[in-house]
This record gives structure tokens, C-alpha cells and sequence, in this order.
């Protein structure tokens, strides 16, 4: 178990930064992550079908950015950590080739159910904003 | 459209809000680990209460868990959902949209609260319904309406999972740039602005270019000046050469860029006006230190560095 921390609700102050995460984005990554959410639509595994939509490839699926985006929230807080709800609103699109900075920061704290803001963003290195959003933590009270 | 075509599509547009997309399904496989393992990995997600069943029976939940951002994927229809989906009130509105040329889709919101966790050998139920549709906006992308769906996702016990709110923009394309239609277009890494080189400060990038941050220099007077420019100030005189700094400054003052980010710089991005040990200023970045840590006086120390794939630059990090 003492492999795997999982932070405290005392642990955490607002304006905490989460450590920041740089994911490349691989073709692997794009069509395994599309693959492994069932999201079979041609735009994410058929370049072809995305050239057609207008970009100049296949690009991640929404339930990839949403899996990236809880990764980065419980990488930091560790798995005690219960996930409450992740808001998310999408921007550019990921395409292969890309680096995507994903930050974080914790913005709202409640004592009442030990319950963690993080606001947090990725912006890949070409097109910007990739996503932004917030993930709410549900973190232990006491060790 | 006419306002009278418009006010008539959107009569049938709207009259599928509150309509069911699905009752409460059930997904074709229980939660299980062979899809949470594929899911971790392709996610590259290592945390141990999805995959790590040794440590999962000793945590506090006792055993392992489904991402939660799995939610929605138990219900997916998967490889044959293109060819083989059945009506519904969602495939027919996204009907009517084409039908009518809003035939862009962008999913821009997705919401997810989850009330409870589910496990390996739970059965997700979802049911969804149409739960709101805009009025038409004019977005970046082009005229259209965003609609929202809202999923309710259950368990075998009738105890509520989650929720999904799920918010997509049906819009009339624009021209697309031109994009699809180089076959192979390659995604280009955007690089900073190149420096303009001219004819009086050529000479002084092409330095930088082998490493070596230079100072002009009067070969009347002995005054140096920076940057580089034909006449000297003090004397007029247009004759030079120039002397290599030892690059050890002192910031005289700096700021910190945000916004907008231009492609191609690195954040955080601070500026700086330095004053260098031979006496002139040069502006640059400081680097390797937080921005809050960089102060008026500070000493520095700089080295060329290769900022990127095509420019070399002069960087200053704390002495």
C-alpha cells in the first residue's frame, strides 16, 4: 500500500498546481484510446475520413480527453481518491504529431465533504487549447 | 432561409426536446477487467484501484474499480454502430439537421457526475433523452444550434450511477482551409518569429547563430552600443567592429508574457531588459527559475541556446 499515496483533504491548499503532465499524442494513442472507449466513428481511426472532415488527421475522441483529464487528476491525488464529476469543454483537436501540456490547479475546497476542485487544462503545442475543465475530488479526511 | 423557412425548422427541431433517445439499456458486457485493462493502458493510467487487484482488496474499497470516465463506454454500440444503429429520436434529429445543411458536428460540453462507483461484474444501464436544444447561434464554425442530451446511467439494483450531459454543435461548414487537401500534409511545429535580418544587424544574428552574443563597437571612439545600427551616437562615426560579451548581466527590468500564447514560445515567457557587464542592454528571456523569482537586480548569466528547431537565441538563467 505504501507504494500508493493518496493525498489528504488537510494535505491540499487552494492555488495547489498539480504537476504538470506532457502526453505526445501518437497515432497509438488516438485510435487505441478511440478503440478502447467503443468509439468506432471513421474521423478517429481513418485518416482519410478526417481529411475529408478537414484536418489533416485522425484526431482523439472525447472520451480519450475525458479519460486523459481524470488520469491527471488522480495521478496527482492518488487512487483513494473517489472522482466526483469532470466537466469538460473541448477545444483544437489532438492530432498525431502534437505534444499536449495538460496543467492543473486546485480552485475550490469543501470542508463538508472533503470534496477538491482542480481546474485544469491541456493546450497541445500547435493548435492551443485542447480541453479545460474541472475534476472534483473526493479525498480522505485523515490517515 | 427565409425567416418564415427558419421559423418552420425549427418547429421540428424543437418539438424533439424531452423526446427519449433510449429507455434504460442494458450494456452488451457487464463492467469487467479485460475492458478496464485495455482502457488503462491505452490511456496510459496506472492507478491501481482499476487494475491492480492485490492492491484493490486491501484498499478501502476492498476491490477494484471501473474508471469512472468509463461511464459511458459499457453502453457504446461499438464496431457496428455505423451500419447497424437503429432509429431513434437522436439519429432522426441529427437527420433533420443534415437534412437541412447542418451537417458539421462538434461535441464542445461534456459533463459527468458520478454517485457511485461501479465494479467488475456491475451491469450499466443507460437511459438518454433530448434535453434541450438552442436557438440558432452564430459560432466560429458557422451557423447552427447546439442540443444536449442528458444520460442517466444505473446499475443492476436500480442504484444511480452517474449522469452525462452531452453537448454538441450541428452546424452549416464554412469553407474548409485547406487542409484536406494536401493528401499528406504533414503537421508543421510552429517556431518563433525569425529575427529580421538586414543589412546593418546581419552580421550580428549570424553571430548568434555560431554561439556568440557580440557588441558593437566605435572604432573611433571605443564606444560600444547595442543593437546594432551604422552610426555610432556619440562620435558619428561609421566605422566599427565589435567585441564578444562575456554574457553576465543584471536585470533592469522584466515582465511576464500570457496572452494571447503565440504558437511556437514556451510558457511561462518572461522578458527582459538586461544590462550586460560591457555596459549595454540587450533584451532577452530568463529562464530556469520561476517567473515570480525574477526581480529587479537580479544577477544572470547567459548562454546561446538552440530555442527551438530553427533559431538560436540568447537565454538568461540565474547566476
Amino acid at each position: 500500500m505504501s507504494d500508493y499515496k493518496t493525498l489528504r483533504f488537510a494535505d491540499v491548499n487552494l492555488g495547489d498546481k498539480l504537476p504538470a503532465l506532457e502526453i505526445p499524442i501518437t497515432a497509438a494513442l488516438v485510435v487505441g484510446g478511440a478503440l478502447a472507449t467503443r468509439d468506432y466513428e471513421p474521423v478517429h481511426h481513418d485518416k482519410s475520413a478526417a481529411q475529408a472532415a478537414g484536418l489533416p488527421d485522425v484526431f482523439m475522441n472525447i472520451l480519450t480527453s475525458q479519460g486523459l483529464m481524470t488520469r491527471f487528476a488522480t495521478d496527482w491525488s492518488g487512487p483513494e481518491a473517489v472522482v466526483k464529476s469532470l466537466d469538460i469543454k473541448l477545444g483544437a483537436p489532438n492530432l498525431p504529431g502534437m505534444v499536449m501540456t495538460v496543467t492543473g490547479e486546485v480552485t475550490a475546497l469543501d470542508k463538508s465533504n472533503g470534496v477538491v476542485d482542480v481546474a485544469v487544462q491541456g493546450e497541445n503545442n500547435i493548435w492551443g487549447m485542447h480541453m479545460q475543465g474541472t475534476v472534483q475530488l473526493a479525498l480522505p479526511e485523515a490517515g | 432561409m427565409t425567416p418564415e423557412e427558419q421559423k418552420a425548422f425549427e418547429d421540428k427541431i424543437y418539438a424533439f426536446k424531452g423526446r427519449k433517445v433510449c429507455e434504460a439499456t442494458p450494456a452488451k458486457d457487464p463492467v469487467n477487467a479485460t475492458m478496464i485493462r485495455h482502457w488503462a493502458e491505452a490511456m496510459g493510467d496506472t492507478n491501481p484501484a482499476y487494475t491492480n487487484t492485490e492492491w484493490a482488496e486491501k484498499s478501502a474499497r476492498g476491490k477494484t474499480i471501473a474508471p469512472p470516465a468509463m461511464l459511458y463506454v459499457w453502453n457504446q454500440q461499438g464496431i457496428t454502430a455505423a451500419s447497424e444503429r437503429a432509429s431513434n429520436a437522436q439519429s432522426e434529429l441529427v437527420q433533420l439537421f443534415n437534412d437541412y445543411g447542418f451537417t458539421g458536428v462538434l461535441g464542445t460540453n461534456v459533463k459527468q457526475e458520478y454517485f457511485k462507483e461501479a465494479a467488475p461484474g456491475d451491469q450499466v444501464f443507460m437511459e438518454m433523452v433530448i434535453d434541450n436544444i438552442s436557438e440558432r447561434k452564430n459560432t466560429a464554425r458557422g451557423a447552427g444550434y447546439f442540443h444536449e442530451t442528458v444520460a442517466t446511467f444505473s446499475n443492476q439494483s436500480g442504484e444511480k450511477l452517474g449522469t452525462q450531459s452531452f453537448r454538441v454543435l450541428k452546424f452549416i461548414p464554412q469553407d474548409q482551409p485547406a487542409a484536406a487537401a494536401a493528401d499528406d500534409a504533414r503537421l508543421e511545429v510552429p517556431t518563433r518569429i525569425p529575427s529580421p535580418r538586414g543589412h546593418d544587424n546581419g552580421w550580428w544574428w549570424e553571430a548568434v547563430d555560431k554561439g556568440k552574443v557580440m557588441i558593437q563597437r566605435c572604432s573611433n571612439c571605443q564606444t560600444l552600443r547595442h543593437p546594432p545600427r551604422p552610426m555610432c551616437g556619440e562620435c558619428q562615426s561609421m566605422e566599427w567592429d565589435s567585441v564578444e560579451s562575456k554574457l553576465d548581466g543584471e536585470v533592469l527590468s522584466h515582465t511576464e508574457l500570457h496572452h494571447p500564447k503565440i504558437p511556437g514560445y514556451q510558457y511561462p515567457l518572461v522578458c527582459a531588459v538586461i544590462k550586460l557587464g560591457e555596459g549595454t542592454n540587450i533584451v532577452s528571456n530568463v529562464v530556469g527559475c520561476e517567473p515570480s523569482d525574477v526581480h529587479i537586480g537580479m544577477r544572470v548569466k547567459g548562454k546561446v541556446e538552440q530555442v527551438d528547431e530553427k533559431n538560436m537565441l540568447p537565454q538568461f538563467y540565474p547566476a
